[in-house]
């Protein structure tokens, strides 16, 4: 399932967020969304969900997804959304019951989504006692428990220290690898953006507007912490970024 | 290196004065027994020497004695039982109603733009001076009781019950509708339990005044309970069975917050 976004534009009330995007999200490709703070990306993802309209302009979905998807268009969140009273198997439970999944089927999901993001023995433990990685972790299985046609993550890592950003990273590369999923990766870590991203979209400051769409052809796997070729890919991004980060920057004060 | 220790020996070392800590309650089992003894001894020690007077207050082991003596006559009992029963289906009914009302209300904006105002004109009125009116209305017997004590417990019910709703952590709402859960799976999997909090703390306000407002009841058309019996030695003075009473009153009132407490501790053990 592909996703098309065609010319949207948005505003709230005279204030102008966004301006006349337009993007493509090919099947089984992780795009990152990268630009100043304030440029409307968290927005735009929210309208790729559906959780926001867009002003002027649509967000198509084309094709249908994958027989046995339960929510085809599924969010990882900045802040993990782990309701606390749940356990990390009732947390994913949870997405589950809506659809009529329960008992033997529901623990059959939930075990092999637990294995595949290493939290087998935490099954039964509150959020309140997981380290923020653990969490995300959850996040991330949970959203595997629908079987999304499209990942739409907000700043997952960002919550998170670096350390614990590096091995999330090294195990959503590897889920990639494993079963390739279609993402929209929203950062404003260009890092990320670089290890992860098969395309990085570069939104201007407010009005957000696309400025570049880099592409990357290295293979996922094939990229390392401090690779030469995706420094330069970052410090290009950056160069790009510079200036309008400043002026993001400056413009936020005399809001 | 010698230089450098001579010149450390020179200038005094001290330790780092400690400014932290503090500003975390922590559990001591034992303080609030101690401080009821020593009240209590004292206040027995103070009657005793005849340094506080009879009239001003009753000796406490004469109003044990008189507890002591109504356990026996088997009274106790019969003033007991009303009185928990009124307070039990009173409370029940204004706080089960309070909570369901004070959800709505954090659900939907037009019973929220309606309610709000009136369950504030109705919250500062004193719900005693209604009772002559609940009891043409629900009659002098059981049903004006009830009533008395229902009203008094919604009004706080709904208010607490509305701020726990408005509470709730939005980004677990917006996590509910991303995952294409129902509205009413929302509700309830997502809003109540994340207003729990917040509804146990108000029905601890909640039950407190429904003890308070079961004087207020039994003032009319009450042979039997607890409320009658202070009443009626209120107006003797006699001391002893009135302080008697409203001991009755305060053990009720350590009862049901335990009886919360524990709840917490049982439904609330994710909260970090």
């Amino acid at each position: 399932m592909d996703i098309r976004l065609e010319n949207v534009s948005h505003s709230y009330d005279s204030f102008e967020v966004m301006r006349d995007i337009t993007l493509d999200i090919p099947n089984g490709k992780i795009v990152c969304i990268v630009g100043p703070s304030g440029c409307g990306k968290s927005t735009l993802l929210r309208m790729i969900g559906g959780l926001e309209r867009p002003k002027k302009g649509r967000v198509l979905q084309i094709g249908t997804p994958p027989e046995g998807c339960l929510n085809p268009l599924t969010y990882i969140f900045q802040d993990f959304a782990l309701l606390p009273w749940r356990s990390v198997a009732g947390n994913i439970s949870l997405v589950l019951e809506d659809h009529g999944i329960r008992g033997a089927r529901a623990k059959e999901i939930i075990d092999d989504v637990l294995a595949r993001t290493k939290l087998t023995d935490f099954a039964k433990a509150l959020p309140k006692q997981l380290s923020g990685g653990m969490k995300q972790r959850v996040a991330i299985a949970r959203a595997l428990a629908v079987n999304p046609a499209v990942m739409l993550m907000d700043e997952p890592l960002s919550a998170l220290d670096s350390q614990t950003r590096e091995l999330l990273m090294d195990d959503l590369v590897s889920l990639w690898t494993r079963t390739p999923f279609t993402a929209v990766y929203v950062t404003h870590n260009l890092a990320e953006a670089v290890r992860l991203g098969h395309s990085i979209v570069v939104l201007s400051r407010r009005p957000g507007q696309i400025r570049e769409i880099v592409h990357l052809d290295k293979p996922l796997v094939e990229r390392q912490f401090g690779d030469a070729d995706l420094d330069k890919h970052q410090r290009h991004l950056w160069q790009l970024m510079r200036d309008e980060a400043r002026a993001a920057d400056a413009e936020l004060l005399d809001v | 290196m010698s230089d450098m220790t001579a010149s450390h020996a020179q200038t005094r070392a001290q330790p780092v004065t400690f400014r932290g800590g503090g500003f975390a309650p922590v559990r001591k089992r034992w303080v609030g027994a101690v401080v009821f003894v020593l009240l209590i001894a004292f206040a027995e020690w103070g009657t005793r020497s005849g340094w506080i007077t009879a009239l001003t207050l009753p000796k406490p082991s004469d109003v044990l004695q008189t507890l002591i003596e109504l356990h026996q006559s088997g009274l106790l009992y019969k003033h007991l039982l009303p009185s928990l029963s009124r307070l039990a289906v009173g409370a029940t009914l204004g706080a089960t109603v309070g909570i369901g009302v004070g959800v709505l209300i954090g659900l939907f904006s037009y019973i929220r733009a309606g309610l709000v105002p009136l369950v504030a004109a109705i919250f500062p009125i004193p719900k005693i001076a209604l009772l002559p009116l609940f009891v043409i209305w629900f009659g002098i017997d059981e049903g004006s009781k009830y009533a008395l004590i229902a009203f008094g417990t919604f009004t706080p019910t709904v208010v607490a019950t509305y701020g726990a709703v408005d509470n709730v952590d939005r980004s677990l709402i917006r996590m509910g509708q991303s995952f294409g859960l129902s509205w009413f799976s929302i509700v309830r999997k997502i809003v109540l339990p994340g207003a729990m909090p917040g509804i146990l703390s108000g029905l601890r306000i909640s039950l407190a005044i429904a003890i308070i407002l079961l004087v207020a009841a039994e003032m009319l058309g009450a042979e039997y309970g607890i409320g009658a019996y202070i009443l009626e030695a209120g107006a003797l003075y006699d001391l002893e069975r009135l302080f008697a009473g409203v001991l009755l009153l305060s053990l009720l009132g350590i009862v049901v917050s335990t009886v919360i407490g524990l709840i917490e501790r049982r439904l609330l053990d994710w909260r970090s």
